[in-house]
């Protein structure tokens, strides 16, 4: 259906009401346009002849022509078939009414320029639209207000389809009716199965199907996604092999006796032995003559290698230490060297005095402190370290397994301990830089000042000794001893125990751990580090705090009226006493069953040998067992085991003997120190009668020898005097190089003079016995002679 | 019997001769002169010594073969004799 365009000046309800009307004639002629109207296309010509010219006669305003029918059909006539009302000549014809609209169709709205309205009503129609556009014209814009009012509907064809859609009847109903025969009504009903199966069609299935509505494919999925390390547990079982403890015992193949006599009697083995014996004789004969693996040349060597050496057997000066500020007018007591920084030597300094000068000038020696000095070779003017002492010192040792740490003895019987871990270095630091110049040095302390190390444990003076401490020893870091007095195994390793002896007649043991609590010095070490800055008012190392001002003696061995004045130890003790005594004992404290105390066995030897206090007791670094005593005049030689006397006694000399001290590198050299300020250097193998060598070092007593291996060409002698000078003397090659089978010498030296020990001991009791029989023999015979003789005899030999 | 234990004594008695042991083949000893320890150490250690140096001359020349092997040391020297069903151990102290 074509629409209808509305001009442009009429409302929307005209346009309406001219569709309907169109439609209601039906089909639409021709090329779309209306049925009632026809379009077509005038000449000029024609326009001129019926007045219509194109945009002159009418316009797009006034676009109606009114035409007579008359003229139409005459035009038609003239013209024929040039006319242009030729085709539609029987439609004007049967038009009702004289006149003809044409309008023009300036918009071509049906394809043409004019056309012609053919029915009257629709003439009437357009005429009505013009005077109502002509008369609506001026009050178009008042036109907007009024409310349109309800017009009549004007069908344009949609009913039509709605009536397509609905359901009506297409031709009436038809009715049946249905019945039964009637026979049949009230029969009796059987009912019977049937297949459906069997029958086609029986029934209808309505198989499911997948419908495919709803098969639908998920395209797109929104989920989450967690990445996790790939798991696996799995388990496994292992054969458990534990350690089972085994043993293998075997022992040789041997034959049984039988056996052996069988194969001893045959004849296989004595010809062997006949073929071989030759060979053996020659070959041991050969052995007897003549080593034939001796080397000559070297054995040469040895003997003759002191020549040109010879010219010199003394001991050299190697340097002298005296510190004229503290040691003057004092003397040293004690020497040591210490055991790992080389060229570093301690002495300690006392004053010479006597006991009734000590009191009067007590007062005075308040004030002067009591030192320890370190000497270095690399200076001799000034001491390295000075160790204070609360009274003098005279006997004292550096802890054989820890160097820093230095016990010593003092003179009002207590102990002290030093520790100089801080001033090692300082120690180190000046041997090494021993070419140096001191004056470059620019550390702090060393600007004249030597550093003062303050003691850092003092045991307490009511636990301590009553007298002066005379010697001190470490007992060696492998044992110690219990409270009990039983030696044990130290499993440490360090030295923990020391001894003491003093002329009050009692041995000490002390130990320096902390009691109960068994650290070792390690530990005790750190927490002196950590408690350094806070409990250090004199700059002392805290190592031995736990001990300070009460430190106990382990044991206390009390020997009555024995005094003390050196001891030497390894797992029984020797002391000598002050006035030459030499007593030997075993230290275990033994119970008494009566009282309950613990009291010290009773001594199982003593001798007496020197004519003066005892001042040395040493064991020889070669021989276990065997001692040298120093003492008065003369000194003696022992061998533990041997209780007859010592093996070895020197002549008395001339001077009292001070000291002494066994060679450190010659099993038969020993070193005498004399009041007269000798040396004497006996050689046992030499001569025994007298001292190989003599030699004056200073001219005061000597007071002390250490002697020292610093390397295999140098072996250095300490000795001290009485002016508290320190010599340090170089030992030559003689007198340190041991000749070959030295050791083997003295120890058969050593063994002859005990057979000769035990020979005269045999003979002192074979002559007792003989005295004795022979005093019994004589007491006889006289009773034998006065029993048989006269009365006069009788009586004389009475009275005899 | 009596002839070897004649020849023994002699080579006992010679200086410095300080044991003798006579092992068999296997290395078992037969008789000695030493206490029963000793013996048997000497015999076990001796007796693979002397099958090495048999072996060590056998292998340079097969021809040859090992007679006498003495072995001496700081303190003491000690000889052999092998045999095919023997040895004869006599230990000695040269020096003295």
């Amino acid at each position: 259906m074509s629409t209808k365009r509305p001009k442009s000046t009429t409302t929307t309800s005209k346009g309406k009401d001219k569709k309907a009307d169109e439609s209601s004639a039906g089909s639409v002629a021709g090329s779309g346009h209306p049925n009632d109207i026809l379009p077509l296309t005038l000449t000029s010509a024609t326009q001129e002849l019926f007045g219509c010219r194109c945009d002159e006669d009418v316009t797009g305003d006034n676009p109606y022509k009114i035409l007579r029918k008359e003229d139409i059909v005459q035009d038609m006539r003239m013209r024929a078939a040039v006319s242009d009302f030729s085709p539609m000549k029987q439609l004007v014809l049967d038009y009702p009414e004289d006149e003809l609209l044409l309008v023009y169709d300036r918009d071509f709205i049906y394809g043409s320029s004019f056309y012609l309205v053919l029915t009257a009503d629709a003439k009437e129609r357009h005429l009505k639209v013009i005077e109502v556009a002509l008369e609506r014209e001026p009050s178009e814009v008042f036109a907007a207000q009024k409310t349109s009012e309800p017009q009549p509907w004007i069908s344009l064809g949609s009913e039509q389809e709605i009536e397509e859609e609905s359901v009506t009847d297409s031709r009436p109903r038809l009715k049946y009716r249905i019945s039964r025969v009637r026979r049949e009504f009230g029969a009796p009903i059987f009912f019977s199965d049937r297949n459906a199966m069997e029958t086609k069609d029986g029934f209808i299935e309505c198989t499911p199907y997948q419908d495919k509505n709803f098969s639908l494919k998920q395209m797109e999925r929104h989920t989450g996604v967690q990445t996790i390390p790939n798991l696996k547990s799995s388990s496994t079982q292992t054969q458990w092999t534990y350690p089972r403890s085994m043993c293998t015992q075997y022992e040789p193949r041997e034959f049984s006796e039988e056996k052996k006599e069988n194969c001893l009697q045959s004849e296989k083995l004595k010809n062997f032995v006949n073929s071989v014996a030759s060979r053996f004789e020659i070959a041991i004969q050969q052995n007897e003559i003549m080593d034939v693996f001796f080397d000559d040349w070297k054995a040469l060597s040895e003997e003759d290698s002191g020549y040109g050496r010879k010219a010199d057997p003394h001991l050299k000066e190697y340097q002298s230490f005296t510190d004229l500020h503290f040691s003057k007018e004092k003397t040293i007591s004690n020497i040591n060297w210490h055991p790992t920084i080389n060229g570093v030597i301690a002495v300690a300094v006392t004053e010479r005095l006597s006991f009734e000068d000590r009191i009067n000038g007590s007062t005075k020696l308040l004030l002067n402190p009591s030192l320890i000095l370190f000497w270095s070779f690399s200076d001799p003017i000034n001491p390295q370290l000075l160790l204070e002492c609360p009274d003098d010192v005279f006997s004292f040792e550096f802890c054989p397994s820890d160097p820093n740490i230095i016990v010593g003895g003092c003179m009002n019987g207590q102990v002290v301990l030093w520790d100089i871990s801080t001033h090692v270095e300082q120690l180190q630091g000046t041997r090494t830089s021993g070419g140096k110049n001191i004056a470059a040095n620019t550390n702090a302390l060393r600007e004249n000042e030597t550093p003062v190390v303050r003691y850092c444990a003092v045991s307490g003076i009511e636990n301590g000794h009553k007298a002066p401490i005379t010697d001190i020893q470490w007992l060696p870091g492998t044992f110690e001893v219990s409270r009990m007095g039983v030696p044990m195994e130290n499993k440490n390793g360090i030295c923990v125990q020391i001894v003491t002896c003093a002329p009050d007649c009692c041995v000490m043991f002390w130990d320096i751990r902390a009691p109960r609590v068994l650290q070792t010095m390690a530990d005790q070490r750190k927490q002196k580090v950590e408690e350094k800055p806070l409990e250090n008012p004199h700059g002392v190392p805290n190592t031995f705090k736990h001990l300070d001002l009460t430190w106990k003696p382990l044991i206390r061995v009390q020997h009555i009226s024995y005094c003390k004045t050196r001891l030497q130890l390894v797992l029984s003790t020797t002391f000598c006493p002050q006035d030459g005594e030499l007593v030997y004992t075993d230290w275990k404290l033994e119970k008494d069953n009566d009282s309950g105390r613990l009291f010290s066995a009773k001594p199982s030897h003593r001798f007496i040998i020197h004519d003066g206090q005892v001042n040395t007791v040493r064991r020889s670094p070669f021989f276990k067992d065997i001692i040298l005593t120093v003492g008065g005049w003369t000194f003696a030689i022992w061998k533990e085991g041997v209780t007859n006397g010592p093996i070895i006694q020197s002549s008395c000399s001339q001077k009292k003997c001070t000291v002494g001290y066994w060679s450190q590198s010659r099993p038969a050299v020993l070193f005498i120190g004399k009041e007269d300020g000798n040396i004497d250097v006996w050689d046992l193998l030499e001569k025994t009668h007298e001292p190989s060598q003599t030699q004056n070092i200073t001219a005061t007593q000597i007071t002390c020898i250490k002697p020292w291996i610093v390397s295999s060409k140098q072996h250095l002698l300490a000795v001290s005097d009485h002016l508290g000078t320190l010599h340090i003397l170089e030992i030559p090659w003689t007198l340190r190089s041991p000749s070959s089978n030295e050791k083997l010498s003295m120890s058969k030296y050593f063994e002859k003079e005990v057979d000769r020990l035990v020979y005269f001991e045999k003979r002192r009791e074979m002559r007792a016995k003989e005295k004795k029989d022979y005093e019994a023999e004589e007491l006889r015979k006289k009773t034998y002679l006065i029993s048989h003789q006269p009365v006069i005899f009788i009586i004389g030999t009475l009275k005899l | 019997m009596a002839e070897v234990e004649e020849t023994l004594k002699r080579i006992q008695g010679q200086k410095g001769v300080q044991g003798i042991i006579i092992v068999n083949a296997e290395g078992i000893p037969i008789k000695t002169t030493l206490d029963n320890s000793s013996t048997v150490q000497y015999a076990g250690l001796i007796h693979q010594l002397v099958m090495k140096a048999r072996t060590t001359v056998r292998d340079i020349d097969p021809q040859n073969d090992l007679t006498f092997l003495r072995v001496r040391s700081k303190k003491n020297e000690i000889m052999i004799a092998p045999d095919k069903d023997y040895f004869l151990i006599v230990i000695q102290n040269p020096s003295d």
